[in-house]
């Protein structure tokens, strides 16, 4: 059995507002390789961004964590006391946001926070932390280093402060980074550069990536395995290729479908009827099934388990799409 | 940058001009001019004879010109009621009020920058709520009446403090202070306390609010996952950010400290330019009166070119671009 | 074990939602703080007391037939020469201090107020006036509102009222001219935001005239600030009137209102007749703090951006 080195089964995160709990994330579960990349894909409202935010154990109030599991390297994330997660975020488990203008403070020097990085988590002089630092920079292809370590953060174009943002990740060299979008707010061009870099970077350090998206066509070229996730749970996983081409749940079709490079020109675009669900009033039964061509009745009474297909491909759905072999059905949520 | 200052320095300067015109015009349309140069007892002749020999049956623009010389020079009329010169007379009891209003800044940072922090990073606590409230009576309260409970308690009931004067001075580098004797001390706590409180409330309002919305931005949020200690967090992202518009706010409320400064000297007794001013309004000292406008307008002029340029120096993003945040 | 869980959606008829007028919501959220309520109380105790001033005090202290210096300076709750408890005591030439609050309260109030109201007319006028005429006309008449408000309120009225002498028309004109560049700058940025709003290009396509769109149409929409800058700018006017006299600049003695009342017991301070001073300061303590509270919460309900 092949030790991961993230393993998330059953994570629960809700929010507990005055208009009632929503439950952002119902029953994840996950797992990640070593040095492997992991897509995790959906629409926005889908908990996808919760998910990183659980694992990092960043959930801010009204939020929390109220039931799952998270095991870090065989460590047990939920349930640990503050000290002791914050021993592990940005050393263990690094994470990159979307809009590199708003996770890098505008008051302070791109060495500043480079270094604070690393100062939290080891006893070194400023002096070693800051050679370190700008070794990072050198590594994700920012010239003249050592001067752009004085810089602020608003003189570097959003390409540039994205890299940054990579650099300061990697600088602790944590087994697993989460980017939570971090190319969306980026130029096109430029959002394939870095998404190159970045997997090189993984490749060359082992680090495991999950990389959060709304976008398809990013994953299909940079992950080895997907997770798509529908409404705080995740319909679907498998390998990447598996997935893309011949997807088991109705949704992972839906969003295939609908894309724009998959639509023949003069017909119209394929798009899923209806619209994602408010996370605080699910239907009963499948929370796909208000959407989906091909449910039934048994789909909109009771929610479909996770089922498990050959080629290590999970999915919920009473009616899978594909034809590949049905493996094993939980008899439990 | 350079060309950034030289714009402000060129409106302060317009602002002066502006303003001692309307001064003069001011004083010399309400009222008969002659009242700003002579006091009030003369009889009828030596009025006239005085008012010729000042030129004052002259057209008003040369009177105009005669002011603007006059200021120049120093020279602003002499008091009635002091008989020195009025501008020096202002200048003289400068010290004093800038001791009090410097010292009353200070306590509104010490006091109100801590409290309001606090209440900003955990606004649902009680002690919170507690100190929002005490913000709201702070600045309803009117400042006299603070100074008169403040005497009511610490000097009249309590005596720990002195109820009015300023303590023993002691001369550095040419100027009086009275900061260094504890007896010095003990005369400022309360009328620069009582000046502060309006302050100290507004502080506690700013760097709630401030700190509130820093603790929402993504870069709290980025520098927690980068494991950081809350306490650093805090300490280094969040109070550089509200520092910015904290200290440019203050600055322009030190003008308003001056102002208020009339209330507190003349309750305290404290030797003032503001407790000149109202003697010079209640016996209608007239040149003190244009003296004292002069020099705070001056000052106002001088206390916002310095903050444009402190805002500007501490804004990373305004002191490297050149423009405006 | 998939039942539906609890916050499954249940049908939801189309109910008939009885719609809230926007005044009923303002107000229903405004008594939801308690302590905005309270104030509210207060303000509404204030001034219906001072309203029915002369019919509930036991003497009307500027008639100086029922003023008898014999009474002067008599502690709280003990009986007078004239044959009523003084509850508050009496002043420095034997005016009961309750009356003398509850008239005093009359003055500072109506000062206030009625300074309040002139300003707030006078600066929207001109503000609504910078914003629609735009150009050079709005950027002069907003130089001087900054001008206006860089200088500090008090230094502004003293100025004023040593040029003007005292009197309470002289402190109502300098309290207004220490007020209307709020309001003015309040309403233009309004008004700006108003400007662009389709209702007034619906109202313009019409063919209305520009004061007829100006006054009828965008006033309205500008009022909600406005009413939040009164209730703040009273509290202060009253206060600054309240400073003012207590220099010995505001109010003459004929006109005493609080500030003039605290004044005229200073001076006992010291010798231990605090009631001269504290309790006319207390009424006045009470007045400000309740039209903030008050102030405040309607600045709370009206503005969406800072509920929680």
């Amino acid at each position: 059995m092949v030790s991961h080195v993230l393993e998330i089964r059953d994570l629960a995160t809700h929010f507990m507002t005055r208009a009632g709990v929503v439950k952002a994330v119902d029953g994840v579960s996950l797992t990640v390789g070593r040095g492997e990349v992991l897509g995790l894909v959906g629409e926005s409202g889908s908990g996808k961004s919760v998910t990183g935010y659980s694992i990092m154990g960043l959930v801010d109030p009204p939020g929390r964590v109220v039931g799952g599991s998270i095991k870090l390297e065989g460590e047990e994330l939920v349930g640990m006391d503050d000290a002791s997660l914050r021993h592990i975020r940005g050393k263990k488990i690094a994470m990159i946001f979307q809009d590199p203008m708003m996770t890098l403070n505008p008051v302070l020097r791109i060495d500043t926070q480079m270094t604070e990085a690393i100062l939290a988590h080891e006893n070194v002089s400023k002096k070693a932390a800051l050679a370190r630092a700008q070794q990072a920079l050198e590594r994700v292809g920012i010239p003249a280093a050592a001067e752009r370590l004085k810089a602020y953060p608003h003189q570097f174009s959003g390409g540039m402060r994205q890299r940054v943002a990579i650099a300061t990740a990697l600088l602790n060299q944590p087994a697993v980074i989460i980017a939570d979008e971090p190319t969306t707010a980026l130029d096109v061009t430029i959002q394939s550069q870095i998404l190159a870099e970045i997997q090189q970077l993984c490749r060359e350090m082992g680090t495991a990536l999950i990389w959060i998206t709304h976008d398809l066509t990013v994953v299909a070229g940079l992950a080895q395995r997907i997770a798509v996730m529908y409404a705080g749970r995740v319909v679907e996983t498998g390998p990447v290729n598996e997935v893309l081409d011949d997807p088991i749940h109705p949704y992972t079709r839906g969003l295939l479908g609908s894309l724009p490079s998959a639509a023949i020109p003069g017909q119209p675009l394929d798009q899923i009827p209806g619209s994602t669900p408010s996370l605080g009033r699910l239907p009963p039964g499948c929370a796909f099934s208000p959407r989906c061509r091909y449910a039934t009745d048994l789909c909109r009474q009771e929610a479909p388990l996770n089922r498990y297909f050959s080629n290590e491909r999970q999915a919920r759905c009473h009616h899978p799409l594909s034809t590949v072999a049905l493996v094993a059905t939980p008899t439990h949520t | 940058m350079l060309s950034f200052f030289i714009r402000r320095l060129a409106q302060a300067v317009l602002v002066i001009v502006v303003m001692m015109v309307v001064v003069f015009f001011g004083v010399n349309v309400v009222g008969d001019p002659i009242w700003m140069l002579i006091s009030p007892e003369m009889d009828q002749e030596a009025i006239e004879k005085t008012a010729a020999a000042l030129g004052l049956d002259k057209p008003i623009i040369e009177q105009f010109f005669h002011f603007v010389k006059g200021l120049f020079q120093g020279d602003l009329g002499r008091s009635f009621v002091h008989g020195e010169p009025a501008i020096q007379l202002v200048l003289s009891r400068m010290g004093a009020t800038m001791e009090l209003a410097v010292v009353a800044l200070l306590m509104a940072i010490v006091f109100g920058l801590p409290l309001g922090m606090y209440a900003g990073l955990y606004p649902d606590r009680r002690s919170s709520r507690l100190i929002m409230s005490g913000s709201i009576l702070g600045f309803s309260l009117p400042t006299f009446w603070v100074g008169l409970m403040l005497i009511m308690l610490f000097a009249v009931m309590l005596g720990w403090l002195p109820a009015s004067g300023r303590g023993e001075t002691v001369s550095v580098f040419g100027f009086e202070t009275s900061l260094l004797t504890l007896n010095g001390w003990q005369h400022i706590a309360l009328p620069a306390f009582n000046l502060a409180l309006l302050k100290i409330s507004l502080m506690i309002r700013l760097a709630r609010a401030g700190t509130r919305e820093a603790m929402l931005m993504d870069y709290v949020k980025f520098a927690r996952a980068k494991g950081l200690k809350e306490s650093t967090i805090i300490r280094v992202h969040v109070l550089k950010n509200i520092l910015i518009p904290i200290i440019t706010v203050l600055g322009l409320e030190f003008g308003s400290l001056v102002a208020f400064s009339v209330v507190t000297e003349t309750i305290f007794s404290w030797p003032g330019m503001g407790k000149l001013l109202l003697e010079a309004i209640q016996r209608l000292d007239r040149p003190v009166i244009v003296a004292y406008v002069m020099v705070v307008v001056v000052l106002f002029v001088v206390i916002n070119l310095i903050v444009d340029l402190l805002y500007s120096v501490l804004d990373p993003r305004v002191r490297i671009t050149g423009a405006k945040a | 074990m998939s039942q539906s869980n609890s916050t499954a959606a249940t049908p939801v008829e189309p109910a008939m939602v009885k719609q809230e007028t926007p005044w009923r919501q303002f107000v229903r959220t405004f008594l939801e703080d308690r302590v905005a309520v309270t104030g509210l109380m207060m303000l509404l105790l204030i001034i219906i007391t001072a309203i029915l001033a002369p019919w509930i005090t036991p003497q009307n202290p500027y008639d100086l037939g029922t003023v008898d210096l014999m009474d002067s300076r008599i502690p709280p709750g003990e009986q007078t020469m004239e044959g009523y408890t003084a509850w508050l005591g009496t002043d420095g030439v034997g005016r009961d201090l309750y009356s003398a609050i509850l008239y005093g309260l009359r003055i500072s109030l109506m000062v206030g107020v009625a300074s309040g109201l002139i300003a707030a007319s006078f600066g929207m006028c001109v503000g609504l006036i910078a914003a629609y005429a735009g150009g050079k006309v709005e950027a002069i008449i907003m130089r001087i509102v900054d001008l206006q408000l860089s200088l500090p309120t008090i230094l502004v009225a003293l100025i004023l009222v040593a040029a003007l002498g005292k009197g309470v028309d002289k402190i109502i004109f300098a309290l207004v001219v220490v007020q209307w560049a709020y309001y003015a700058r309040t309403v233009r940025g309004t008004a700006l935001v108003e400007r662009n709003k389709e209702y007034v290009e619906a109202a313009q396509s019409l063919g209305l005239s520009k004061t007829r769109v100006i006054f009828r149409h965008i006033l309205p929409n500008c009022l909600a600030p406005v009413i939040v800058v009164l209730t703040v700018q009273t509290a202060h006017a009253i206060s600054l009137e309240a400073t003012l006299s207590f220099l010995g600049v505001g109010l003459p003695q004929t006109e005493p209102s609080l500030g003039v009342l605290i004044a005229n017991g200073f001076q006992y301070m010291m010798s231990g007749r605090y009631w001269i001073s504290v309790f006319p300061g207390l009424a006045l303590l009470f007045t400000i703090v309740s039209i903030n509270l008050v102030g405040d919460r309607i600045r709370d309900v009206l503005n969406p951006r800072l509920e929680k």
